[in-house]
C-alpha cells in the first residue's frame, strides 16, 4: 500500500517535471494564411518531432524592429525566432539586434550536398538572414469594377479617370514611392537614384498627391482582401499570397495584376543576446524549418517562392485545392514579364529618412 | 362649517377612483367636499390612500374616474402648474442649488412678476416664518425646522388660495412637530387659505384641523371635526384608529330605541348605544374609551374585573384587567383623590360604564 | 473648562505633554493603516509613477551622443557654430576615431537613428561613414578630405552644427520637435511648412475629442434621464443595451463600424435602398473623421451615460413636482431645477469621456483613415514602428500637460467639488 503510493507520488513528480521541461519556444510571423501554412509546414511537424518543445506564435512581425529594440534595451528578449523582411533583417543586423549565421554549418545543406550558401546564394542578403520565401507586393483588382478594360498597367493604379473609386495602398513609404515614380516615367533602373534625392522624393510625393485622397492606407496585409472582397476599394496593394486566398480558396471577383511587382525576402532571424540553450533551440528549429523539403512543403499552402533553388522542383500541388502551385508563384515566367527589382540596401539606408517623410506627407 | 351641497365647495372629490395598475383600486369611490378657508386633514395609516387622493388633487396623479373640482370647475386635465396650489411635501424639496431666497422668488419668476415686488413679497413671506435674516442661506446650511419653515413660505409666497401639505412634520423630532404644529394652525388662521394637510398622526390631526377625514382602505371611514371623531366614532375602526379605545366583541339581543341590548363574549350581559348595528343576532362590536370605565357600580353596566397591570403615569393611572373574558381591558384612573389607592394586582374589583359611553359598532 | 495650565501646554495624567500621548497614541493605527495600503501603494509607485517619470525622463534624455562620440564632443566644445566654418582637423580625427569604436561595438546605428530624427538623411551617412571608418581610413592623410570623399555631407557646415547641437546629455530637442520646430544656431525656427504636423494633429486631437465628448453629453443625457425616470424592470432592460458594447471586445466593435459604415456598407446600402443617395454618391463615413466621430462616440458614450445616471437616480423626484406645483411649466422645472442638479453628472461624464477619449488610438488607427488620426497615433508610431520613444514622451509629456491644463482650468470655470460620479 505504502509503496503503491510512493510510486504513485513519484511517477506524478517525473510527469510535472516532464512537463516543465517541455521548453517553450517563441517564434514571430506574420499571421493570416501566411503564418498558416508555416504552422503545417514547420510547426507541427517541427513539434511532432521533438515532443519537449512547445512552440508558441506571435503576429508582431510587422513591428519586429521597434519590438527588438525594446527588448534589447530592457534586456530581457522573449523572442527566440522572429520572421522579417530582408531590409528589417539587414537593419536589425547592422544594429547588432539579430545574430550572424554561418549558413554552411548552421544551415542544412541541399539533399544532394550542395552547401546552403550556394543553395541560398543571392539571397542571402545579410550576415544575420536565413532567407525562406521569395514574395512579391503587388495588385489585386475587382473584375466586376472596371467594366471591359482592365487594369493591365501598375499605372492604372494612378488613373483615376479610368477606373474611379478607392485604392488601398500600404501606409509606408516602400513600393509606394518606386510606383509612383515609374508611373511619372522614371525608368525602372532610375528609381532609386531618383529616390535619393530630395527632388526625386518630392516627385513621388507629388503623384501619390494625385490619388491621395482616393486611397485607404492599410497597415496589415489582411486589410486588402478584406476591403477588395466587400467592394470598397477596386484596387489594392497586398502580397501575392494573400491575393491568391482570395481568389483560389474565397473565390472573390478579384485578379492579380501582376505588372511592376516588387519581388521581396522574407526569412527568420535569431535575436542577438539569447541564452546559450535558446540559442542552441532556435538554430535547430530554422536548420529544420529551411531545409530543401521542408521550403518546398510551405508552397503547398501558400504561393510564395522557397528560397533554396533545390527546393524549386519539389514544389507541386496546392494541399487542398489540388491545383499547380507553379503558375501561381511570383517568380513564374507568365506573372514576371515587368518585376520590379527591390533595392533592400537602398531601403536599408533611406527607410527611417522616408518613414519620417511619409508620415508626415500623409498627415498633410 | 359643514357643507350643505357641493356647490358651495371650493374644492371637490366626486366619485373618485384611482388604480394604479388596472386591477387594485388604491382609492375607492372617493367623495369629499372642502370649504373656502377650511383646513381639513386626510388621516390614515400608511397605504390608506390619502396621499394619492393629496396627489389627484395637486395634479401629479390622474384620476382613474370620477372629477376633482377646484372652485367649481373641473380640474383633472388642467397640469399641475395651471392649478395655483401650494405645496409642501415631506422632504420639503427645497432646491438645493439656490439659496433660501432664490426658492421662494422662484414661483414669483414663473409668474413673471417684477423684481422689487418679487423681493417684497418674499421677504413678507419670510418674515411671515420669521425667517428674515436667512435669505441668503442655502437650505443645506439650514436645520430641519428652519428647512421646514421655508417650505411653508414657499408654498405660501405666491398667495395661493389652495395650500397642499404632504405629511410636512414627519421629519421633525417630537417636540419641534408639536410647536410647528401650532405655527401652521395659527398661519391658517391670519391667511384664511384652503389646507388640505395628509398626515398618520392623529393627534397632529386632532390638533389642527377643522375636519378630519379618516382614511382606510381606499375610502373615507369618517369626515368629521375631530371632537366627533374622539366621541363619536361610527365604525370600529375609527374607534380603533383614534386614540386608545376597549374593544369587545358581543351579539345583539333585543333593540331598545336608541340602545341596544347585547350579550359581550365571556358571558357578561349589557346595554349600548346603538349607533352602527344590525338586528337582533347579529354581531356587533362594542367600543368603549377607558376614561369612562367607573371603578364602582355607578354605571348601568355592571361587572368585575381582575387587575393584571398597573402603570403610573403621573397625571392617571393606567389598568390592565381582565373583564369578561377580554384580558387587555383598560381602564385610566385620574390621579386624583386616591381612587386607585385600593387596586391590586391579581385582586378583583368592581367596574361599570354608562350605555351612552359604550358604541355598538359594526363588527 | 479647560485642562490647560496658566503657563504650560495640557498635560496628561503622567505628567508628558496631551498632544505628545495622543500621537503616540495613534501611531499604532497610523502604523496599520500605513501596512494596510503599502500593497496599493508600491503597485502604484511601480507600474503608474515610475514608468510616467522613466517616460518624461527620455523625454529629455540623449546620452547617445555623448556615450558614442565622447572624442568628437570634446574636440567641437571650443568650435564656434556660427562662424560659418568647418571644425578643424582633430575634430574629423576625433569623429573617425569614435565612428570606428562605434562599429565595432555596433552602436554606430543607434546613433545614426538618434540623430535621423534631427535631419532626415544621417542614418545612410552614418552608416557609410562608419563601415569607412572602420575599415578604409587611412590614418596619415587628413581626415578631412576622406571625410568629404567619402559623403559630401562631411562637407557641410550644418551637420556640425547639428552634432554640436546634440552634443550635451540631456537635450530638448524631442519637445522642440514636437512643437514643430528645430534648433538652428540662430535659436529655434519653425520646421518647414511639409514637415509641421504634431500641433496641428494635437489641435484635431483636442477639436475631435471635444466634438465626441458634446455628442455623448447630447446623446447620453436624455438617455440617462430614461434610465434614471423608468420603472425598474425597463430600466434594467435599457441599461443593459447602455452596457453591452462594455461585453464586446473593442476591435470587434469597430469592426462592426466598418461593416456599417464603409461605402458598400449597411448604412450606405439602406439610404441607397431608400433612395435618398445615388449609387454613385455614397457617403464618406469611415477612414476619415467622420468615422472617428461617430464610432468613439459609441464606444465612450458609457462612460458618459453611467456618471450621468448615478447622479440623476440621486435627483429625488419630488423637487421637479415641487417646481411644477410653484407654477413651473415642464420645461422651466427641468432647465431650472433639474438641469442645474444633474451638472455634477455631466462634469464627471464630460472629463471621463474626455481624457478617455484624448488619448484613444486603437479606434482612430482602425477607422480614422488619415483625417481622423489622434496624437496617440503618432505616439504610438513613435513607439511601435519607427521607435522614437523620446519624441513618443515629448509628444506623450505634452499631452499630459495640456490635459492637466484643462484639467485646471475645468476646476476654476465648473469646480472639481461638482463632480460627482455616484
Amino acid at each position: 500500500m505504502k509503496l503503491n503510493k510512493l510510486i504513485i507520488g513519484a511517477s506524478a513528480l517525473a510527469m510535472i517535471a516532464g512537463a516543465a521541461s517541455a521548453e517553450d519556444m517563441t517564434i514571430v510571423s506574420w499571421g493570416g494564411a501566411y503564418q498558416a501554412s508555416q504552422q503545417n509546414a514547420y510547426f507541427d511537424p517541427y513539434m511532432a518531432m521533438h515532443p519537449d518543445v512547445n512552440i508558441i506564435t506571435d503576429e508582431s512581425s510587422g513591428e519586429a524592429v521597434a519590438k527588438l529594440r525594446a527588448m534589447a534595451e530592457a534586456g530581457n528578449i522573449s523572442w527566440d525566432v522572429v520572421d522579417v523582411v530582408a531590409a528589417d533583417a539587414m537593419r536589425l543586423c547592422d544594429e547588432g539586434l539579430a545574430m550572424e549565421i554561418d549558413p554552411d554549418t548552421q544551415l542544412a545543406p541541399a539533399p544532394d550536398g550542395t552547401p546552403a550558401s550556394e543553395d541560398f546564394g543571392d539571397l542571402l542578403v545579410s550576415e544575420c538572414f536565413i532567407p525562406q520565401i521569395v514574395y512579391s507586393t503587388t495588385f489585386g483588382y475587382r473584375t466586376d469594377m472596371v467594366g471591359d478594360t482592365p487594369p493591365s498597367s501598375v499605372c492604372d493604379v494612378f488613373d483615376t479617370e479610368t477606373y474611379p473609386g478607392k485604392r488601398s495602398l500600404e501606409k509606408r513609404p516602400i513600393g509606394n514611392m518606386e510606383w509612383a515614380l515609374i508611373c511619372d516615367g522614371v525608368a525602372d533602373a532610375d528609381v532609386y537614384d531618383v529616390l535619393a534625392t530630395p527632388e526625386g522624393q518630392a516627385q513621388a510625393f507629388a503623384k501619390l498627391d494625385t490619388i491621395k485622397d482616393d486611397v485607404i492606407w492599410w497597415s496589415a496585409g489582411a486589410d486588402t482582401p478584406q476591403l477588395l472582397a466587400d467592394g470598397e476599394v477596386v484596387m489594392g496593394s497586398t502580397y501575392n499570397g494573400r491575393l491568391f486566398a482570395l481568389i483560389e480558396e474565397q473565390h472573390q471577383p478579384v485578379a492579380m495584376l501582376w505588372d511592376a511587382q516588387v519581388y521581396d525576402l522574407d526569412g527568420w532571424i535569431i535575436p542577438a543576446g539569447l541564452s546559450a540553450e535558446r540559442q542552441q533551440a532556435a538554430l535547430d528549429f530554422v536548420y529544420f524549418a529551411t531545409d530543401t523539403q521542408r521550403l518546398a512543403d510551405q508552397a503547398k499552402y501558400i504561393s510564395y517562392g522557397p528560397a533554396r533553388a533545390s527546393s524549386a522542383p519539389l514544389v507541386g500541388k496546392h494541399e487542398s485545392l489540388g491545383i499547380d502551385m507553379a503558375p501561381h508563384m511570383p517568380t513564374d515566367p507568365a506573372n514576371a514579364q515587368h518585376t520590379f527589382l527591390f533595392n533592400y540596401n537602398w531601403w536599408a539606408d533611406y527607410r527611417d529618412d522616408l518613414d519620417a517623410k511619409f508620415q508626415a506627407w500623409l498627415a498633410q | 362649517m359643514a357643507l350643505d351641497s357641493s356647490q358651495q365647495a371650493f374644492v371637490a372629490f366626486d366619485r373618485v377612483q384611482k388604480s394604479y395598475d388596472g386591477e387594485i383600486l388604491v382609492v375607492k369611490d372617493l367623495n369629499l367636499q372642502i370649504a373656502k378657508g377650511e383646513f381639513v386633514t386626510m388621516l390614515g395609516p400608511s397605504g390608506s390612500g390619502k396621499t394619492t387622493c393629496l396627489m389627484m388633487l395637486a395634479g401629479f396623479e390622474t384620476a382613474t374616474h370620477g372629477d376633482i373640482l377646484l372652485d367649481g370647475k373641473p380640474i383633472n386635465n388642467i397640469p399641475p402648474h395651471k392649478r395655483g396650489i401650494g405645496m409642501v411635501f415631506q422632504n420639503y424639496a427645497l432646491f438645493p442649488h439656490m439659496t433660501v431666497g432664490e426658492n421662494l422668488s422662484f414661483p414669483l419668476e414663473v409668474r413673471n412678476i417684477g423684481k422689487s415686488e418679487r423681493e417684497k413679497m418674499v421677504m413678507d413671506a419670510l418674515d411671515m416664518v420669521q425667517m428674515g435674516e436667512f435669505a441668503g442661506r442655502r437650505p443645506a446650511q439650514l436645520s430641519g425646522g428652519q428647512q421646514q419653515r421655508i417650505a411653508l413660505a414657499r408654498a405660501l409666497v405666491f398667495r395661493p388660495e389652495l395650500v397642499l401639505m404632504d405629511e410636512p412634520l414627519g421629519a421633525l423630532d417630537k417636540q419641534l412637530r408639536e410647536h410647528m404644529q401650532f405655527e401652521i394652525k395659527h398661519l391658517h388662521e391670519k391667511l384664511g387659505v384652503t389646507v388640505v394637510y395628509v398626515t398618520h398622526d392623529q393627534s397632529e390631526a386632532l390638533t389642527m384641523s377643522d375636519r378630519v377625514a379618516v382614511f382606510d382602505d381606499g375610502r373615507i371611514q369618517q369626515l368629521a371635526p375631530p371632537d366627533d371623531l374622539y366621541e363619536r366614532p361610527e365604525n370600529a375602526f375609527v374607534a380603533q384608529f383614534i386614540g386608545e379605545n376597549n374593544t369587545l366583541n358581543a351579539t345583539v339581543t333585543a333593540i331598545n330605541g336608541d340602545t341596544v341590548d347585547v350579550d359581550i363574549d365571556g358571558g357578561m350581559k349589557g346595554t349600548a348605544l346603538k349607533v352602527n348595528c344590525d338586528g337582533v343576532g347579529s354581531r356587533t362590536t362594542l367600543s368603549l374609551r377607558p376614561e369612562r370605565v367607573r371603578l364602582d357600580h355607578s354605571g348601568v353596566n355592571r361587572t368585575e374585573g381582575k387587575v393584571l397591570e398597573l402603570i403610573y403615569l403621573g397625571d392617571h393611572i393606567r389598568c390592565r384587567m381582565a373583564v369578561s373574558g377580554h384580558d387587555d381591558f383598560i381602564v385610566k384612573v385620574p390621579n386624583a383623590g386616591g381612587d386607585h389607592k385600593h387596586l391590586v394586582v391579581g385582586e378583583t374589583t368592581q367596574i361599570s360604564w354608562e350605555a351612552v359611553d359604550c358604541r355598538a359598532l359594526d363588527a | 473648562m479647560s485642562d490647560a495650565t496658566a503657563n504650560g501646554p495640557v498635560l496628561a495624567a503622567d505628567g508628558t505633554p496631551l498632544k505628545k500621548s495622543l500621537q503616540r497614541s495613534l501611531r499604532h493605527k497610523k502604523f496599520r493603516a500605513l501596512m494596510l495600503i503599502a500593497p496599493l501603494l508600491a503597485f502604484v509607485l511601480v507600474t503608474f509613477v515610475a514608468p510616467i517619470g522613466a517616460m518624461l525622463l527620455r523625454s529629455v534624455e540623449n546620452q547617445i551622443v555623448p556615450d558614442t562620440l565622447p572624442r568628437t564632443v570634446v574636440a567641437l566644445a571650443d568650435w564656434d557654430a556660427t562662424s560659418g566654418e568647418l571644425p578643424d582637423e582633430a575634430a574629423f580625427a576625433a569623429l573617425a576615431a569614435d565612428l570606428a569604436e562605434a562599429f565595432d561595438n555596433k552602436t554606430h546605428v543607434k546613433l545614426a537613428i538618434r540623430l535621423n530624427y534631427e535631419s532626415p538623411g544621417m542614418t545612410s551617412l552614418f552608416k557609410k561613414t562608419g563601415k569607412a571608418a572602420a575599415r578604409r581610413f587611412d590614418p596619415d592623410q587628413p581626415y578631412r578630405q576622406q571625410f568629404i570623399d567619402l559623403r559630401p555631407e562631411w562637407g557641410e557646415v550644418e551637420i556640425w552644427q547639428l552634432l554640436k547641437t546634440y552634443s550635451s546629455r540631456y537635450t530638448n530637442g524631442y519637445f522642440v520637435n514636437a512643437i514643430d520646430m528645430q534648433k538652428t544656431p540662430d535659436g529655434l525656427v519653425m520646421k518647414p511648412d511639409g514637415q509641421r504636423v504634431y500641433m496641428a494633429s494635437m489641435l484635431r486631437t483636442l477639436g475631435l475629442t471635444l466634438v465626441i465628448t458634446l455628442l455623448c453629453l447630447t446623446i447620453g443625457y436624455p438617455i440617462a434621464f430614461l434610465l434614471a425616470n423608468l420603472p425598474m424592470s425597463k430600466a434594467n432592460l435599457l441599461m443593459i443595451l447602455v452596457l453591452l458594447p462594455f461585453w464586446t471586445s473593442l476591435l470587434v466593435r469597430t469592426s462592426a463600424w466598418k461593416v456599417l459604415l464603409q461605402q458598400q456598407g449597411v448604412v450606405n446600402d439602406v439610404l441607397v435602398w431608400l433612395g435618398v443617395l445615388a449609387d454613385d454618391s455614397r457617403l464618406e463615413l469611415i477612414n476619415n473623421q467622420t468615422g472617428t466621430i461617430i464610432t468613439m462616440t459609441h464606444i465612450l458614450l458609457p462612460f458618459m451615460i453611467l456618471p450621468l445616471y448615478s447622479v440623476m437616480k440621486g435627483i429625488p423626484p419630488y423637487y421637479v413636482r415641487a417646481a411644477k406645483s410653484l407654477g413651473a411649466t415642464n420645461w422651466t422645472a427641468f432647465w431650472r431645477v433639474y438641469f442645474p442638479q444633474s451638472i455634477p453628472g455631466i462634469g464627471a461624464g464630460a472629463i471621463l469621456v474626455f481624457i478617455l477619449s484624448v488619448g484613444y488610438y486603437i479606434t482612430p488607427e482602425l477607422v480614422g483613415g488619415r483625417s481622423g488620426k489622434f496624437i496617440s497615433n503618432w505616439i504610438a508610431d513613435f513607439v511601435l514602428k519607427s521607435p522614437n520613444w523620446g519624441l513618443a514622451a515629448a509628444l506623450g509629456a505634452i499631452l499630459l500637460a495640456l490635459v492637466m491644463v484643462l484639467y485646471v482650468l475645468y476646476d476654476k470655470i465648473v469646480g472639481i467639488d461638482n463632480v460627482k460620479l455616484g
